[in-house]
């Protein structure tokens, strides 16, 4: 079976030295192993921005693809090859500004596989602008008066939109990182883990101190139950979208695959190209 | 009798002009004529002029009529808005309740006819359409018993009762124009088909049947007009085969969903218009970069911006050509019919994978939607050719967790391809420069060295008929060069020219990129004068044919029409003549 270790390539990151990154990656390797899957079943798509090189630093098949898009790419693939597991990663900026309307018909869409975000209400790759995720007031590169947009609240608008695995995390807490990706991978239906990433250059603001003091356990509320689309909406609410755990699941909602009329039950990559000559012949004479 | 026949239905959107053609076409089609109809409209559901425009000939046709016989009219703004179409002497069959009249200045014959009075006493207003059928097919000299069956079959679902009602209403337009007309009237009367029922289609049904037997089995789409119809035609076809239509949120994930499904391994194809595409041109640069196979139809239509989506144009050339930031190794195919269209969306999922890189299928809103008898479409002519691509490779274990080498250099630039999801075959691909096992390398040693593996690809590409050369001569006055839609209209031009012993050879660029100057070098050097037509404002395959044949550039005049409608053959017999008389 494979190790943790065996999913990862000994490039070193270029990630900055206490990147939140680095956790993140280790906690995909832990659960990767955990699934007992081999590297080769794994197909990582990440997007663009520091967060994006992930792909590249893992051994597993890789996807680096353009700002945005890693979700509509990821989809392709797993509806060609639904052997496939298929993860895609990426950063706020990518997957809630830019890709924001691939995220939200993803989380409707309901295809199968896991989509993990790395947070660090920043643009950190290039050098510190305002994300979609950035408080109010503030001051960056774009925002040398501070931040006057309301901060998206990615989760609330997850479960507006009928997802049906929502969860978050914090990356300097792997275990329920490593737990929460264990789960979303094993979840039969899209998987969406928003995990708190502190960028230590350009975020001085949301710090690993200040997530350490701001975060709540999902677990540590009394009665939190994660079925109950209600209760987690309310407490997002209340705790202004800083909880970790298992937010939202839904398993009686069919994946997308499921429901499909006529999907292929075996991987579509193996699907005979050609068609019989009585079939083309029953396709033309629909035309006259 | 006569060879061919000009007939048009006007009316409001949404009171079945479109089905009225339908039922008229399928008759003729199953007589054994040749078909052409285009249909005018707008970019609304309800209200609205809109006509349909079917031309019936005993010979194969493939543009639209410069005049119109027979004008079938429900109301007056169809008369009014048709009114210079007509030739003198055609025959207008106008619903009696709207007091039609004809504006002064022709000579054409007005004929009021109860459609809605008969349709109600068969059973039910709507089936004046059934009325105007019946009367039209009676002008024609062809008895409305024909039709009976194409009836019978497009009611059959709705019952018993709907099909009789109609059969009745069919038969009432026919004696009612007997009544009015006991003689067949001989300008109208048409000579027989030759009964062989062909195939009735549009373009974007080749295109998107060419894709189901190529192989396609996978689409992700956008609506859009005048595209709409490919997805619309896979979305039902393609779970009889397994496979998937997926509707997106977007044109940019219509794309990358299919360059997601197409790195995955199926053959997978996205299909647009003109602003769709150029919401796909970043992603058409990522599938050159990472080396994926990808197809992507653009029906065109009238731009710029959302233009007029209902109107024909061929302006996307130039754009398409140089679709991505940075230079990426592209194939442009532009089918010259919509019998080509077939088998060029074949061909084009053959290429992409061959030659790992995007593909674009370049037609027109015309060659998409307008509706045609076709020769047989031929099953040997199905090729499936995936090229590099291994699907069962016997790969050495991967003991290093080091990719494999997807981006190998390679005498010919193409790299071996296998799936991702193998053992031992794990490997990465990056939108950025890359080195041969995929992972982003920035030095220009390997810069250049996978750019001019990407862009010498192209080198080895044979495309069976880069330009769709008609010679009649060694040399000529005239060499006529068009691309897409156009070859009908350019065809028939030429016929008026050659009567007048104006030489003129013809050819329909269909490989757009790469440039087939090889090919078109010694055709232009044959002509005396070059006109390129094409409808655009600017000229773009003129623009382009001089920038590749520079030596023959100064004879090179373009004409272009941009007016929203497709070129008939008058309108460019009368450009050429212009283009001698200005140049004699």
């Amino acid at each position: 079976m494979a190790t943790a270790k065996d999913f990862q390539n000994h490039l070193k990151p270029n990630w900055c030295p206490g990147c939140g990154d680095f956790g993140v990656q280790t906690a995909i390797q832990r659960a990767f192993a955990a699934s007992g899957l081999e590297a080769h079943e794994f197909m990582v798509v990440a997007g663009i921005g520091c967060s994006g090189r992930m792909s590249g630093y893992l051994h597993t098949n890789g996807f680096h693809g353009i700002h945005g898009r890693a979700l509509p790419l990821a989809q392709g693939m797993k509806l060609a090859n639904r052997a496939l597991t298929v993860v895609a990663v990426g950063g706020d900026g990518d997957g809630f500004a830019i890709g924001a309307g691939h995220t939200l018909h993803a989380l409707r869409r309901n295809i199968d596989m896991t989509y993990i975000v790395m947070d660090n209400q920043i643009y950190g790759l290039t050098k510190g602008q305002a994300s979609p995720h950035s408080g109010v007031g503030f001051m960056t590169k774009s925002t040398p008066y501070g931040v006057i947009e309301s901060p998206l609240s990615i989760l609330q608008l997850a479960l507006a939109a009928g997802a049906t695995f929502v969860a978050q995390a914090f990356s300097k807490n792997p275990d329920e990182l490593v737990a929460l990706i264990t789960a979303g991978i094993r979840h039969q239906g899209f998987s969406f883990i928003n995990v708190m990433s502190p960028c230590v250059t350009y975020n001085h603001f949301n710090t690993y101190a200040w997530f350490t003091e701001h975060l709540v356990s999902l677990a540590s509320i009394e009665g939190y139950d994660a079925t109950n689309k209600k209760q987690a909406l309310n407490t997002l609410l209340d705790h202004h979208d800083l909880v970790t755990g298992l937010i939202y699941q839904d398993r009686e909602k069919k994946s997308y695959q499921e429901l499909l009329h006529g999907y292929s039950a075996t991987p579509l990559v193996e699907a005979d190209l050609r068609l019989p000559q009585a079939t083309f012949a029953e396709l033309l004479a629909e035309f006259g | 009798m006569v060879q061919q026949i000009a007939w048009k239905v006007g009316g409001q959107q949404g009171e079945g002009i479109e089905s009225t053609g339908e039922i008229f076409a399928k008759t003729l089609n199953r007589l054994g004529y040749h078909l052409y109809g285009y249909r005018h409209f707008s970019s609304r559901i309800k209200g609205g002029h809109t006509n349909n425009n079917i031309r019936i000939s005993t010979t194969p046709v493939q543009a639209i009529a410069d005049q119109v016989d027979i004008l079938v009219a429900f109301d007056q703004e169809s008369i009014d808005f048709c009114f210079h179409e007509l030739r003198p002497g055609a025959m207008v069959l106008a619903e009696s309740t709207i007091q039609p009249h004809l504006p002064p200045g022709k000579d054409v014959i007005l004929c009021p006819l109860p459609l809605i009075a008969l349709a109600t006493e068969a059973g039910r207003a709507q089936m004046k359409n059934m009325v105007a059928v019946g009367a039209s097919l009676a002008l024609l000299g062809i008895s409305s018993e024909l039709c009976q069956d194409v009836v019978r079959e497009i009611f059959a679902a709705k019952g018993d009762a709907i099909v009789n009602s109609n059969l009745v209403a069919l038969q009432s337009g026919e004696t009612a124009l007997r009544a009015l007309f006991p003689e067949q009237h001989p300008d109208l009367h048409l000579a027989p088909g030759d009964g062989k029922k062909r195939l009735f289609m549009i373009g974007n049904e080749t295109t998107a049947l060419g894709l189901l037997a190529g192989g396609c089995r996978f689409m992700s789409a956008y609506p859009i007009t005048p595209a709409s119809d490919i997805m619309e035609y896979l979305t039902k076809k393609l779970p009889q085969f397994g496979g998937v239509m997926v509707q997106t949120e977007d044109e940019i994930a219509a794309v990358t969903m299919a360059i997601g499904a197409n790195h995955a391994g199926v053959r997978a194809i996205t299909a647009s218009s003109g602003p769709g595409l150029a919401l796909m041109t970043e992603a058409i640069g990522l599938a050159g970069m990472t080396e994926t196979p990808l197809v992507v139809i653009d029906v065109q239509r009238s731009g710029p911006s959302t233009g007029m989506p209902t109107k024909e144009e061929q302006a996307d050339l130039l754009a398409m050509l140089y679709a991505s930031p940075g230079e990426i190794p592209k194939i442009v195919i532009a089918p010259d019919s919509a019998e080509a269209a077939f088998y060029d969306s074949i061909e084009a999922l053959n290429l992409a994978e061959e030659f790992q890189c995007p593909v674009i299928l370049l037609t027109d809103l015309q060659l998409g939607m307008a509706q045609q008898t076709l020769p047989d479409l031929d099953y040997q002519r199905i090729q499936i050719r995936r090229g590099k691509l291994d699907l069962h490779p016997q790969l050495p274990e991967q003991s290093e967790p080091v990719p494999c080498k997807r981006f190998l250099l390679t005498d010919d630039g193409i790299s071996p391809r296998f799936l991702p999801g193998i053992k031992n075959g794990i490997f990465h691909v990056t939108g950025l420069e890359h080195d041969e096992i995929g992972r982003p390398a920035e030095g220009s040693a390997n810069r250049q060295a996978q750019m001019e593996k990407r862009l010498y690809k192209l080198a080895s590409l044979h495309f069976a008929e880069p330009v769709r050369i008609d010679q009649r001569h060694a040399t000529s006055d005239l060499l006529l060069i068009g691309w897409n839609a156009t070859a009908g209209a350019i065809n028939e031009a030429r016929e008026r020219l050659e009567a007048d012993n104006i030489t003129a050879n013809c050819a329909q660029v269909r490989l757009l990129h790469p440039f087939p100057t090889a090919t078109l070098t010694p055709l232009l050097a044959a002509a005396r004068q070059v006109v390129v037509i094409e409808q655009n404002a600017t000229g773009q395959l003129a623009q382009l044919l001089q920038m590749n044949l520079p030596a023959s550039a100064e004879k090179i005049v373009s004409l272009r029409k941009y007016d929203g409608n497709p070129f008939k053959p008058g309108e460019i017999d009368a450009g050429i003549r212009e283009v001698l008389h200005g140049h004699s």
